[in-house]
């Protein structure tokens, strides 16, 4: 179990262009699974070789379990990264490549044969230890890459997109097992991802970058329900955003005033984000606008409609049976749950 | 020559594609063989004639072949007062210092320009470049007094520094083709996985590069191995090697001079087989020479 602390760590390839990350502060917690989150060239990548070892930060630190880590040797540091692109060594076998960690922990090489061997069962692959990597598909050398790594049971596991190349049902039998092992051993893992659904659902915190800059570490509902900025709600997908004002618990938009307790923004400019779901169609309570549906789809487990209100178009995901009930072109009332609004300041002002 | 090509066979691949890869495999040895064979009639046919120069006694027009023959050059080459398994002994030995120098400083030289962007990249690449296009004999007027200032001319040392002018070059672009193809998270990825800095060069790095090695490698052999005028120069006719000798029987003795002839270029041949199998087209090393 080793605690993973970044502090203002910061990494300048050239002086030109912008940081390529930004004055990192994360606390990496002790054998959990936590989750670096970001569109493409946010840093991800030079991170995770930053807490390796790999790369020497420009500036700041890294410390486990407190104590800093930047001058000891990546062989000597106990984490071990896997790599994006695999990087199964082409020279050696399968069982080579599985083996070689513990080879370099010059484990006996009796104990290596029967350890890879678990691993390749581990991770379904029976039976290639003497293939090339060569010969291997991109999912099966990246399970391999995934059991070179696992087989050392290191402190700190460090993941670079390691499900990126395999379809959906392997995908989902790699994050059970990756989820397992971890786990089970208490490895402290850090996973990269620029796929938030795969983030949401394997990770006990996301840590979200954008630009080599932390914009929200939290658990993963948090993203959902209370994102720190319109950028991190827009990442996340499919919530309503509609401009106001805010002030004393309400939020005064184009289409009227609502009631809005939870906020990020103590008050002034602001925007009012709604998920689909938590727009409702038909009642009339509190917090509700006459609204026009422009259109509807029937998926099947839920029903998507279009509603115009005012110059502002809103998105509403109901029960299917709705769709009897509206014709396009209806007014009808459309109610903001209160309880599921969240005032998130103005995307101008965000940094 | 990091090979990120994926086959996408499956695990159980059906018979029918087993066959087809075979049949492939095998015309990929056969056309091997034929270009060995080829590499092998082309070096081989010009030590013929020099073959039958060093037997005959009479050949005159319009004889094909000689009339009478003769045991007596390769009498005068292996008697000991020629001395010329001596000075074939003394070319070997500069030519594989020269070659081991080259692989030290080359190697090191042709990863920081295959990998690395620094200010001056060009300069330093023209410079590289400088004695391969500047004829050897104008660079090496310039050196030559400086080699007699540092008491290096006429020794075996100064010929061997000399040599180093043609063969560095050639080692640093080829390793240089070969690191521009190599992506050095290998090593970072061994690392990881705790291997030292040595273990990382010795098992990941050398059998990446080694094919690059031996093309390279073999280059500085056979420059140094076939040098006429360095040699002469800053030898100043103290330091013997075969070239020399060669030049000086091809007026005087033909038959002699082809003797020799066969004496030298054997060796060559032999080295050139050694490593044919790294010569082939899909050798980093082989493309990096392309690039220059
Ligand atoms: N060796 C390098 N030299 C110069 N710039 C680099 C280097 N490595 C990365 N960068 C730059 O740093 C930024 C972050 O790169 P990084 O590889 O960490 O992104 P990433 O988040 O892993 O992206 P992806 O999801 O595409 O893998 C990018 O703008 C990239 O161009
Ligand atoms: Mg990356």
């Amino acid at each position: 179990m080793t605690q993973v602390t970044l502090s203002g760590l910061t990494k300048i390839f050239d002086e030109k262009s912008p940081p390529a990350v930004d004055q990192l502060d994360l606390e990496i917690e002790s054998g959990k699974l936590t989750a670096l989150l970001g569109p493409s060239g946010c840093g991800k990548t030079t991170t995770m070789k930053m807490i390796a070892g790999l790369l020497r930060p420009t500036s700041g630190d890294i410390s486990f379990d407190g104590d800093s880590i930047l001058s000891i040797p990546p062989e000597d540091r106990g984490a071990v990264m896997v790599f994006q692109n695999y990087l199964l060594f082409p020279y050696m076998t399968i069982a080579e490549n599985i083996g070689f960690g513990l080879k370099m922990r010059k484990v006996d090489r009796k104990e290596i044969r029967t350890r890879v061997t678990d691993m390749l069962d581990l991770v379904q692959l029976p039976g290639f230890e003497d293939r090339k990597p060569r010969q291997l598909s991109g999912g099966q050398q990246q399970r391999i890459a995934l059991a070179r790594a696992l087989i050392v049971q290191p402190n700190v596991l460090l993941l670079d997109e390691p499900l990126s190349n395999l379809d959906a049902h392997l995908r989902d039998e790699m994050r059970e097992l990756i989820r397992r092992i971890q786990t089970e051993m208490g490895i402290t893992t850090v996973f990269v991802t620029h796929d938030q659904e795969e983030a949401v659902v394997l990770a006990d915190r996301i840590a979200l970058l954008f630009d080599g800059r932390l914009q929200q570490f939290d658990v993963p509902d948090a993203f959902f329900e209370s994102p720190q900025s319109v950028e991190i709600a827009k990442f996340f997908g499919g919530t309503n955003f509609i401009p106001g004002r805010y002030e004393g618990g309400e939020i005064t938009t184009a289409i009227g005033r609502f009631r809005a307790p939870r906020s990020a923004v103590a008050g002034g400019d602001a925007v009012l984000s709604i998920r689909p779901e938590a727009v409702t169609l038909g009642a009339d309570g509190g917090n509700s606008v006459m609204g026009r549906i422009r259109s509807h789809v029937y998926v099947g487990r839920y029903a998507r409609f279009r509603v115009t209100l005012g110059d502002i178009e809103v998105e509403a995901v109901t029960d299917p049976g709705q769709v009897k009930l509206f014709n396009d072109g209806d007014e009808v009332p459309v109610t903001f749950d209160s309880n599921k609004i969240w005032v998130i300041g103005p995307a101008a002002a965000h940094e | 020559m990091v090979d990120t090509k994926i086959e996408p066979t499956a695990a159980g691949a059906g018979g029918v594609a087993a066959e087809d890869k075979e049949r492939r495999f095998s015309w990929r040895i056969t056309g091997r063989w034929v270009g060995i064979t080829g590499l092998l009639a082309f070096l081989v046919a010009p030590i013929v004639p020099l073959f039958v120069w060093s037997i005959s006694f009479r050949w005159f027009y319009p004889a094909i072949l000689p009339t009478e023959y003769s045991a007596r050059a390769w009498t005068e080459v292996i008697t000991p007062h020629n001395d010329v398994l001596g000075v074939a002994w003394n070319t070997a030995l500069i030519a594989l210092v020269v070659t081991a120098l080259s692989i030290l400083l080359g190697v090191p030289a042709g990863r920081a320009l295959g990998l690395y962007e620094f200010r001056g990249k060009r300069l330093v690449e023209w410079m590289i470049l400088a004695p391969i296009i500047v004829p050897g004999l104008a660079v090496v007027l310039g050196i030559h007094v400086l080699f007699i200032r540092a008491g290096l001319s006429n020794s075996i040392p100064g010929v061997i520094l000399v040599h180093l002018v043609p063969t560095l070059p050639y080692m640093t672009l080829v390793m240089s083709g070969v690191f521009a193809n190599y992506d050095t998270d290998f090593e970072l990825q061994a690392r990881s996985l705790g291997a030292s800095r040595w273990a990382t060069q010795r098992l990941i790095t050398l059998p990446a590069i080694f094919p690059g090695v031996v093309v390279g490698a073999l280059f500085a052999f056979i420059i140094s191995w076939s040098q006429y005028v360095l040699t002469l120069l800053i030898g100043g006719g103290q330091v013997q090697t075969l070239p020399l000798l060669l030049f000086g029987f091809v007026r005087s003795d033909p038959a002699i001079a082809g003797a020799l002839s066969v004496v030298f270029i054997l060796p060559a041949v032999i080295v050139l087989l050694l490593s044919s199998r790294y010569l082939s087209g899909d050798n980093a090393a082989v493309g990096g020479i392309g690039n220059i």
